[in-house]
């Protein structure tokens, strides 16, 4: 039984950061009906840079406001400067994009911090958990971490007037439009924010997997899966499926003999195979009906 | 985020539509094409032909996916992994059973043809960033299964298996390199008279009408399912034959040739060549086999990045790829001829 709620508690915590990854994905689906196959190398780009001050003397949350502002500013610029001219263009075109984006910003990490592994801190520290042998620090950590943005995120879509033209903008782009909404600059928001929530997944991941420029590959496939389960349209589902995905992936790795590390990737392809198949809306994400 | 139930989904076009025949180049310019091809080996040094081996091969596995884009108006990013499904065909059979190498290509093209078939029966349901994110995770997953324990005696696990590379026949006097192009050049010339056929076919306007609406085409009495699955495994079938001329040509398969990277190679091919354009295939072919190699000259760190903006110059200045200089070139040379 406490190997089943141990391993339950640390598939929250990496579970957190797939919710990260998945709900910056859905935010990017959602403004431009897209999926971001960069995501994964901007948020690694961030936390390089995070290193990178942290190695200069700045104090740990001290590099974190300023890598999320970076992670922001960044966001919004890629999409102003590269991906703005492309909203028209056929779907084969942006995935296109999106990969040569993703070579650029991969071969540029590789290029200035080289790739070998490097240690990366965390502010948590790596003790047992108020005392229990369940879970570490760091994991809580990670899991407060997520929640605090989750509510965050939550009351700005919620109750802010910015938010709101955000959400109008995503579901009514005409309508928006009508009621003044600039909803070409409400697009650059969500990159910019995507941007920012995989910077923080980046960020909380760091210590687990190591930082080098490959690190955030097989995190983003388990978001993609996360994204599929929950559903691509709903960002609470999102939030969902990256909890339900780091929990089965704990389970499915102590449980099922023969699923070791090597089996990771395969298990997330059959999932998202199999989510798609018999539910391709996800389980909370709106069913999408074609106009003839 | 909205609690709308029902949302009309208005969407981007997956690809342009391209008419039936801007898909082929004209006899003269092919039957021209073909003779370069054919004298070519006499002039050039055995690394050069190699090379050109390979992209012959590359441009067979671009065209395959040619076929299921540009024609039937699917995605797809894993492309490697019926590649490498081809790939180990032939080096089991050739390295296990002492099959003949020539024989082997016909047996991959079946398994891969079977493969992308059943692959394409719960593909149907998707379309778009769907079916491109489900055959991407396919492509990551395809060495780690390639890699599995059980499969291990016949795919040699992480170390592979090494191909013997075959000998001219008939005491001709060639060496291996120069009879190994010669053979692929016979069949991707098959595979290419096959494919314009096809997308001339009956078959090919029912694929093109699924691309152009689906919805049209199903209500016009095109049996959508089947389409699209044999799209997905005539596709799979020559991406095998490729696999299969790539192993016998590297003399190599190991499950990491064949990962993510190699699918998007095929992609960004098939991209920078004009989707739809079948000749064009050979142009992207030669782009991701050459360019990588330019851009590490021009800065060794770097060839990643320099990649990346080339295909990003390629996407806005020219984004219909090489279709789109041949038809500059076209009415150039007409308004020329005019004068």
């Amino acid at each position: 039984m406490e190997l089943f709620t141990n391993q339950v508690l640390a598939g929250i915590a990496t579970g957190a950061i797939y919710a990260c990854m998945a709900l910056a994905v859905v935010m990017i689906y959602q403004a431009i009906d897209h999926l971001n196959f960069a995501q994964g190398e901007m948020a690694m780009f961030a936390t390089f840079v995070s290193w990178q001050l942290m190695q200069w003397g700045v104090p740990y949350w001290g590099a974190f406001v300023i890598t999320l502002v970076f992670a922001f500013v960044g966001g919004v610029a890629i999409e102003r400067i590269l991906f703005k001219p492309l909203a028209k263009a056929p779907v084969l075109t942006n995935v296109a994009g999106f990969i040569a984006l993703f070579a650029i910003i991969n071969s540029s990490a590789g290029l200035i911090w080289d790739f070998t592994i490097k240690q990366y801190p965390t502010p948590f520290g790596s003790s047992p958990f108020l005392g229990s042998q369940l879970i570490s620090t760091h994991q809580a950590g990670m899991i407060g971490v997520t929640v605090l943005l989750l509510i965050g995120l939550y009351f700005f879509f919620q109750y802010t007037r910015i938010g709101l033209a955000m959400r109008a903008a995503a579901s009514v782009p005409e309508s928006a439009r009508l009621v003044g909404i600039n909803t070409s600059w409400m697009i650059a928001l969500g990159w910019g924010m995507a941007s920012a929530i995989g910077a923080i997944a980046g960020m909380l991941i760091a210590p687990v997997v190591f930082l080098e420029p490959n690190m955030m590959g097989g995190v983003l496939i388990y978001g993609f899966a996360a994204a599929v389960l929950g559903g691509l349209t709903s960002p609470f589902g999102a939030v969902v499926g990256g909890f339900l995905m780091g929990i089965f992936e704990n389970l499915a790795g102590t449980y099922i003999p023969g699923v070791g590390n090597e089996l990771k990737l395969p298990i997330a392809l059959a999932l998202i195979i199999s989510v798609l198949v018999v539910k391709p809306a996800g389980l909370f994400g709106r069913h999408i009906v074609k106009r003839v | 985020m909205s609690a709308a139930e029902e949302v009309v989904a208005e969407g981007h076009e997956a690809v342009e539509a391209v008419p039936k025949r801007a898909m082929t180049l004209s006899t003269g310019t092919s039957l021209l094409v073909l003779a370069v091809l054919l004298i070519v080996p006499a002039f050039v040094k055995n690394f050069i032909i190699f090379q050109m081996t390979m992209l012959l091969i590359y441009g067979l596995a671009v065209l395959a996916l040619n076929i299921l884009t540009g024609g039937s108006g699917q995605f797809s990013l894993g492309q490697s992994a019926f590649y490498a499904v081809g790939a180990y065909t032939s080096a089991v059979l050739m390295e296990y059973f002492n099959v003949n190498y020539a024989l082997t290509i016909p047996v991959s093209a079946t398994v891969c043809f079977g493969f992308g078939y059943l692959f394409g029966k719960p593909a149907l349901r998707l379309s778009g960033v769907y079916l491109a994110l489900a055959t991407f995770a396919l492509a990551t997953a395809m060495p780690q299964l390639l890699k599995l324990n059980f499969l291990e005696h016949w795919t040699g696990g992480v170390q592979g298996l090494v191909v013997t590379k075959p000998d001219a026949p008939f005491g001709l006097p060639m060496s291996q390199d120069v009879w190994l192009y010669y053979f692929t050049l016979v069949v991707t010339l098959a595979i290419y008279i096959f494919s314009v056929n096809l997308l001339r076919s009956r078959s090919g306007r029912a694929f093109m009408a699924i691309r152009d609406n689906e919805i049209a085409a199903s209500s016009m009495g095109v049996n959508v399912a089947l389409y699209k699955t044999l799209a997905f495994g005539v596709s799979a079938g020559i991406t095998g034959v490729a696999g299969s001329l790539g192993a016998i040509a590297v003399q190599f398969v190991a499950p990491d040739s064949y990962t993510i990277t190699l699918a998007i190679s095929l992609f960004l091919g098939m991209v920078v060549g004009g989707v739809g354009w079948l000749p064009g295939s050979f142009v992207g072919a030669a782009f991701i086999i050459f360019v990588p190699n330019m851009a590490e000259s021009i800065s060794k760190g770097l060839s990643g990045a320099v990649f990346g903006v080339l295909l990003f110059l390629v996407i806005y200045l020219v984004p219909h790829g090489a279709r789109q200089i041949a038809i500059l070139g076209q009415q150039f040379a007409g308004k020329l001829r005019k004068n």
